[in-house]
């Protein structure tokens, strides 16, 4: 189901030439009204009326996480405070949150990209949202909401936490659709089981799962577990919010990305140099039609790749293959490359684990030790000692495989690993405070 | 005929063992026997109790991963070559033994009790009986 047909089918050409014209007026607009971009247009020799074609965007400089906080919290926006109508934050686990503003248009805007995401997931005004995402600074709650309510489905404001509460209300009041992010999605799962409540006599039909990267095995997981279509949503609060891209359910695969309104790139992290397309790299957009706070090249840090190729839906814009990882994530573990997602996949494909884990990494005189703690379940625990350790023997078998690091792989009780609401805490790295 | 035993993995680290004892406690429960298997990492604790079911929503509502498993208790008599005998027939009838573990009851002229995890619990109990070995029905365990 397409929300917006003009857009959302234009063909290419006709997208492309939409793109430049907003991209010229977005260029103009930041150069005039935030020093910042002033400054780093006129330190890398461009003018925005050297912007000619979509190419040149390549011209136009980079803007990191790093420029944010160091204008923080107002100094990036694009227009006075008194057209703000909503300021969100990310969450600043690293320092200082990064604020974004959003005007009314802003806010029109974002609703009607979320409304496409819900459509795209197959969600009609006669569905029921269930929205657990967080409603206050993150943008996950209020965005899913607007935009369900943008699509005339009757929205239940559910937020995080209180997850008793959150299985009662799925029982009674029906809900069709859950928002939420996936690690809580399976928390919830797990809550159902110990209320007694089979998931599959609810009426989840549809489940829209993102802020934090999820894996294909993930969705086997989550399908099985909340009887559900498990769809995946991308965005990040700089951007918009949620929003950005979204698969639709009748592909899974990849995410379409907004592309009248971002721009997406990839380049190589290490260089900057852009990819050819269809290549994996770092995701880049630009936006082209935000009011309050628009971004040129901002570097996500996501690890992905671009797919042209058309998609069955009909929708002609780019999808992006799920997120691979992070740059700044990446983890160099021996000198080998290690993705915290993909030991998520080689967790979810041994029969019986939970997707709850967490990787520890320390260093032992001068050589890197992963661990690998999985927590234990009614499913994968045996009264025989051989079992258990079969199955740990295994997964350190794979992860040798996969990387040829041998991994302590350490069997823990289940709800041992820290749950947060929002996003789980996948990796505990240590060596940073051993140096 | 089966006497059901409760297991339950436990993290390594300090402490564990006597929460879970502690749960037991609070939930009224009494343990007839038990063993404990442990590894470098974690270990795995074996119960008989008076209240399998109870014990298990206990275990359960305080985050214990617990499993019930089928086993057979066997009764030994208090002499030379008792047990010998025993896992003699257990031999010749090609049972696999997974685990035993064994506790002496006072009420039966010292008599012991083996709890034995067999691979195939219905091939171990019949020819067990053919050979005329005791073998102690749960209830008797649960109310000893």
């Amino acid at each position: 189901m397409i929300w917006n047909d003009e857009f959302e089918t234009l063909p290419r050409e006709a997208l492309e030439a939409l793109q430049l014209k907003r991209l010229k007026n977005t260029c103009e607009r930041v150069y005039a009204n935030v020093p910042f971009y002033r400054q780093a247009f006129d330190n890398a020799g461009v003018r925005p009326s050297d912007i000619r074609s979509l190419a040149d965007l390549q011209r136009l400089p980079f803007t990191g996480k790093q420029d944010l906080r160091d204008n923080y919290p107002y100094g990036m926006f694009c227009t006075p405070m008194e057209n703000i109508v909503r300021i969100h934050a990310s969450s600043g686990t690293t320092g200082k949150p990064t604020v974004v503003g959003y005007t009314r248009r802003d806010i029109d805007m974002w609703a009607e990209l979320m409304a496409r995401c819900f459509s795209a997931a197959g969600v009609t005004r006669g569905d029921i949202v269930h929205n657990a995402y967080g409603y206050g600074l993150f943008t996950g709650g209020l965005g899913a909401h607007y935009g369900a309510e943008k699509v005339g489905a009757s929205v239940i404001p559910m937020s995080g936490g209180n997850s008793k509460k959150q299985i009662m209300v799925m029982q009674d009041f029906r809900s069709t659709v859950l928002t939420a992010t996936p690690s809580y999605a399976l928390h919830l799962a797990e809550v159902a089981e110990e209320e007694g409540v089979p998931m599959r006599d609810l009426a989840l039909r549809v489940g829209i799962f993102g802020a934090e990267p999820w894996s294909n095995g993930m969705r086997k997981e989550l399908e099985e577990k909340l009887c559900l279509d498990a769809i995946d949503i991308y965005g990040l609060s700089e951007i918009i919010g949620p929003g950005v891209s979204v698969e639709c359910i009748e592909a899974k695969h990849g995410m379409h990305i907004m592309e009248d309104h971002f721009i997406p790139e990839i380049i190589n992290p290490d260089t900057g140099e852009i990819m050819p397309l269809g290549e994996w790299g770092e995701l880049v957009f630009t936006t082209v039609t935000k009011e309050a706070f628009p971004l040129i090249r901002y570097r996500t840090r996501d690890i992905t790749r671009l797919i042209p190729e058309p998609c069955r839906c009909g929708r002609t814009f780019y999808r992006m293959e799920k997120i691979s990882g992070r740059s700044d994530d990446m983890l160099i573990i021996r000198g080998v490359n290690v993705f915290p997602s993909q030991i998520e996949s080689l967790l979810v494909s041994v029969e019986g684990i939970e997707p709850h884990y967490q990787l520890v990494i320390s260093r032992e005189g001068s050589m890197d030790t992963l661990e690998v703690q999985v927590e234990v379940n009614h499913r994968s625990f045996s009264d025989e000692v051989r079992h258990l350790q079969s199955l740990s023997r295994r997964i350190q078998k794979d992860i040798k495989d996969l990387y040829g690091i041998t991994a302590k792989v350490s069997l823990v009780e289940p709800k041992t690993i820290t749950r947060s609401q929002g996003k789980a805490v996948r990796v505990i790295d240590k060596r940073k405070e051993q140096s | 005929m089966r006497v059901e035993q409760i297991s339950v993995f436990i993290e390594n680290q300090a402490g564990r063992l006597a929460e879970v004892t502690q749960c037991l406690a609070d939930g009224n429960i009494s343990i007839r026997a038990l063993s404990l298997a442990d590894t470098q990492d974690f270990g795995i604790l074996r119960l008989i109790v008076d209240d399998v079911n109870h014990a298990k929503v206990v275990l359960g509502d305080n985050n214990f991963t617990v499993g019930i498993t089928e086993v057979l208790a066997v009764e030994v008599p208090d002499r030379p070559g008792g047990l010998a005998a025993i896992l003699k027939i257990i031999d010749s009838g090609a049972l696999n033994v997974e685990y035993m573990y064994a506790f002496v009851d006072k009420n039966r002229d010292n008599n012991a009790i083996i709890i034995f995890r067999f691979e195939d619990i219905e091939a171990a109990a019949l020819c067990l009986q053919q050979h005329n070995v005791r073998i102690v029905p749960g209830a008797e365990l649960y109310a000893l």
